[in-house]
């Protein structure tokens, strides 16, 4: 076995420089330490310092969010935030990435990713009810793109469908700018009596310390740092730093962990995640104050002379590492074996303040915790507005379509449009049987049954309004996130983050991150919408070209009566529709505009955050009102697409409408605060008051039919057909690039 | 009506089974864990979906050597109803209590959707409250569903009736032969199917037609 290098080699041939670490970081571990530290100590600090782990370019931003409310019971810095939803439950949700792994190994970065949240979930002692996704990955026509969306699909499917947990809804963005650097983004729902609630606090010196889970292997050493890197023509080579899932141990250790809780034995859990070992017993001795002995030869391993180095920074999956009430190691152990799962006691709570690891008998580091979790450096990154290029302002085509038909079936098989069921049918979205609205809609509906009340939950982000104008982008990521929740019927309670960027090095890169984070801040603020946590992925760069920004959101809405929960598509013959909200002449960003010009460009849509509030409003008080028979949030493709997707082969619309936009602007523009409604006919004058009250332009535009889908603009028939055949448009955009290449 | 959910590692379906039967009147549940082989006190046996210890090997192949399944086939033997649902659907036909084989689905991935399933018999004690040829509307979500017999064991299948449920012609969506995707034995007290009946037993979850099927257990105990 080579030898390590010596404290001194790694200063004096810096290299720390490997492990992702800059001569300034490593001059300040110097000085913390009063010493060099040594190999394995230098891996330590190298992850717990990455970005992955200590936010350090991004902490100045992340403290702009909102965090606190009546119902935040655990804001960011757990494993996953938790809110209350009342009668003694609360919901427990985050949202995660996995970038880099999915750019390299799609199929195991993708269901690592999967594995990784849900344990971020059930580390707090609830039970995960629900998974979304957020994919981002280059444009269909290139095979690599396919082959990458293809297998991270599978790898979603695999584990999120082995372990058990339907995956409800999410959504799927193609744009060039994610060619080589597709993301990942995934969220995970539980749900957890108040009580039973657990925290990642070592305390109680003296209490053991029970390694539950797959036994420690090779892989994923370095994971937390190789996400914090741009991707090169190299990163290929680094496919021993994606770890491999299994999903059937995940599953295994869900089950044990639930049990466990039960024995009421359990001080402190935490996920053996991000840099394994190391994350898990520094933050858990950080937070509790204590210390953390811990002896790396109980260790179990899957591979023979492991080091220190070794052991601490495997990524291996399905870990969790728990700190039991001494005396009662027997009766959780006995849990650990009926799931047939390795376990052990590696060490003990102190109160030494340090990670004290032991091997063979010796002390092989010894670190005290605050360098590591409190003492990380802060980065305040510079970012400065790039030179715009001077492309026309106005965002509308020259001219208008000749053929109206034909330019709303080019957006429906568009596959940014087009229905993305080949990809969610391959998740078991039922499993459970409490999901009353699958995915396709515009929020997934969970129902808990325990309190006799639903979820609303959608994910959203559109990374081109963020990237023609960040501070816009930014509101409309959160303010279109809750405006789905709402067209379900919830009132959205709180949000979760996923931040996805290029590298915050470079000042245009952190302008956008400034400038759209400040716009999400400012939102939350209005909407009053704490963020409970949250991921920053950065780096987000291949061949010195970064992604689009792209913010995610996962928002969570509370439907406290079960009879609001509202489809997005039509349901009676004869209801009347109504679009509610203002349309102008905003085609910048928009599909339309992508497929007219091939490019995009000019302003995104504008939003006014009060306009928003009260639109969000009006429609909760009609749907609680009993008013509302479907509501569908307008978004990309604009009006007319959403009246396609609204309809179904028994009922579509028949529609016709006055402006002085032209046609094309009003069907296609993408103007935000915008929801179409379908009501019963009596219900039209208690909407109008709602919408007068509300202060909401609201306009009566046609009715749900059963035979053509038909809109009129001006007096003039543009559009006609029938609706199985748009809807095999839509059907079939996404699909056939799959089936049929 | 007292039944036994056994529960695999990797059974993910065996909650929704259990809240089902503590849905219907008359009946109780009880889980039962892989390794128990004391299955006299129940009359019904329920084999959940879920990927049995991961589906490693097969779906079902480890799950059918299990110490459990060793006491179900006594049990189906004796004339006791055994009910496997998706992957104890898998499991019924790797332990040797159902004739063919289901294979990958032909599309080579997992499917979640719901499809119509239509009732091939209905004098069994599994589907009498249904009519022949009614159309129901059933979840299915799995990866290897692809039922496959040879000739002769089609004709047999046939001749005796133990076609429970199929796809029709113009909706099969995993390949399976003619259809089938849900299979009687041959005294008719084992079945299994790839659809979730269990699923489908709420109006808010889409459908109500599952309910039939524990309906017409219950009967055929109470009788």
């Amino acid at each position: 076995m080579p030898q390590e290098p010596s404290p001194q080699q790694i200063s004096e041939q810096k290299i720390y420089r490997e492990m992702g670490l800059i001569p300034d970081e490593y001059n300040r571990i110097v000085e913390l330490l009063g010493r060099q530290p040594n190999y394995t100590e230098t891996g330590i600090f190298a992850v717990m310092w990455s970005e992955h782990c200590s936010y350090k370019n991004s902490k100045p931003l992340l403290k702009l969010f909102p965090t606190e409310g009546s119902q935040v019971l655990q804001g960011p810095g757990e494993g996953a935030g938790i809110v209350d939803i009342g009668d003694g439950w609360a919901v427990v949700f985050k949202v995660e990435s996995h970038n880099h792994p999915t750019a390299v190994e799609p199929y195991q970065g993708a269901a690592t990713g999967v594995g990784g949240i849900l344990r971020d979930i059930f580390s707090m002692g609830a039970r995960p009810i629900a998974l979304m996704n957020s994919l981002r990955f280059g444009t269909l026509d290139k095979a690599h793109n396919r082959y990458l969306l293809s297998h991270a699909v599978s790898g979603i499917a695999a584990y999120g469908n082995c372990i058990g947990v339907p995956t409800v809804g999410g959504e799927i963005f193609l744009e060039t700018c994610y060619d080589e650097n597709p993301l990942v983004n995934v969220f995970c729902l539980g749900i957890v009596k108040h009580d039973q609630i657990q925290h990642g606090k070592a305390s109680g010196q003296g209490n053991p310390i029970l390694y539950l889970g797959n036994a420690t292997g090779r892989d994923g050493i370095h994971g937390a740092t190789f996400a914090s890197e741009e991707l090169s023509e190299g990163s290929a080579s680094k496919r021993p730093a994606v770890q491999v899932g299994d999903p059937f141990a995940g599953k295994r250790l869900l089950q044990a962990c639930l049990e466990i809780y039960q024995t009421g034995t359990v001080v402190s859990v935490q996920d053996m995640g991000a840099a394994g070992l190391t994350c898990s017993s520094i933050e858990m001795g950080f937070k509790g104050k204590t210390g953390i002995d811990l002896n790396l030869d109980k260790v179990p391993r899957r591979a023979e002379s492991m080091t220190a180095y070794e052991i601490m920074l495997s990524e291996s999956q399905e870990r969790m590492l728990f700190v039991i009430e001494k005396g009662r190691e027997s009766e959780v152990q006995k849990i650990c074996d009926k799931w047939e799962l390795p376990n052990a006691i590696v060490g003990e709570v102190t109160n030494s303040q340090h990670l004290s690891l032991f091997q063979d008998g010796q002390l092989v580091a010894n670190l005290p915790l605050n360098a590591c979790c409190e003492l990380t450096p802060v980065y305040q990154r510079e970012g400065n507005p790039p030179e715009k290029e001077t492309l026309p302002k106005n965002s509308s085509p020259e001219k208008e379509p000749e053929n109206y038909l034909a330019a709303l079936k080019q957006l429906l098989v568009h596959p940014n449009i087009s229905d993305k069921s080949w990809v969610y049918q391959q998740y078991d979205s039922m499993v459970g049987t409490q999901t009353a609205q699958g995915p396709g809609g515009d929020a997934a509906v969970i129902i808990l049954e325990e309190c006799q009340k639903a979820l609303a939950i959608s994910m959203d982000g559109n990374s081109r309004y963020v990237v023609l104008d960040p501070y816009l982008g930014g509101m409309i990521t959160v303010a279109e996130a809750a405006r789905n929740v709402v067209c379900a019927g919830g009132r959205p309670l709180a949000l979760t983050d996923g931040l996805n960027y290029g590298s915050p090095e470079k000042p245009e890169i952190f302008w956008q991150m400034q400038e759209s984070v400040r716009a999400m801040a400012e939102a939350c603020e209005f909407l009053s919408l704490p963020v409970t946590g949250g991921n920053v992925s950065l780096y987000n760069e291949s061949r010195g070209e970064a992604i689009y920004p792209t913010p995610i959101i996962g928002m969570v809405g509370l439907i406290e009566n079960l009879n609001h929960i509202t489809p997005s598509n039509f349901q009676s013959r004869g209801d009347q529709i109504w679009l509610l909200g203002e349309t102008f002449a905003e085609l910048g960003g928009s599909c339309y505009q992508e497929i007219r010009s091939g490019k995009i460009f000019g302003n995104a849509p504008k939003l006014a955050l009060d306009q928003e509030k009260r639109l969000q409003e009006a429609v909760l008080v009609a749907i609680e009102s009993g008013l509302v028979s479907s509501a569908h949030d307008l978004s990309l493709g604009g009006l007319a697409v959403a009246l396609v997707k609204a309809s179904s082969e028994f009922f579509t619309a028949s529609v016709s409408f006055e402006s002085v936009l032209r046609a094309d602007e009003f069907l296609f523009s993408e103007s935000q605060s915008r929801i179409l409604i379908s009501i019963a006919s009596q219900f039209s004058a208690s909407l109008q008051s709602i919408m007068a009250e509300h202060k909401i332009p609201s306009m009566m535009i046609g009715e749900v039919v059963s035979d053509q889908f038909s809109i009129s603009f001006n007096d003039e028939l543009l559009i006609e057909d029938q609706i199985q055949s748009l809807k095999a448009c839509w059907r079939n955009g996404f699909r056939d690039y799959f089936t049929k290449t | 009506m007292h039944c036994a959910v056994l529960v695999f590692p990797g059974s993910n379906c065996d909650v929704d089974l259990y809240k089902v039967i503590l849905q219907i009147k008359g009946a109780t549940a009880e889980y039962v864990w892989h390794t128990d082989t004391d299955l006299d006190r129940f009359d019904v046996l329920l084999i959940p979906g879920g990927f049995s210890y991961g589906d490693y090997l097969r779906p079902g192949a480890l799950a059918g050597v299990s110490p459990v399944i060793a006491s179900v086939k006594k049990a189906a033997n004796s004339g006791k109803l055994v009910l496997g649902i998706c992957n104890g659907f898998q499991i019924l036909i790797e332990a040797g209590l159902l004739p063919g084989a289901l294979l990958p689905n032909q599309s080579l991935q997992f499917i979640c959707d719901v499809v119509p399933v239509k009732v091939t018999q209905s004098e069994s004690p599994f589907t009498s409250s249904y009519q022949l040829g009614d159309i129901l509307r059933l979840p299915i979500a799995h990866g290897s569903g692809n039922y496959y017999c040879d000739e002769a064991t089609h004709k047999e299948l046939k001749s005796n009736g133990q076609i429970a449920f199929s796809f029709t012609p113009e909706n099969n969506p995993n390949g399976s032969d003619a259809g089938i995707t849900g299979l009687l034995n041959e005294q008719r007290n084992v079945l299994g199917m790839m659809p979730h009946p269990e699923r489908a037993v709420k109006q808010w979850l889409g459908s109500t037609d599952g309910l039939g099927l524990f309906q017409s257990m219950l009967e055929h105990h109470t009788a």
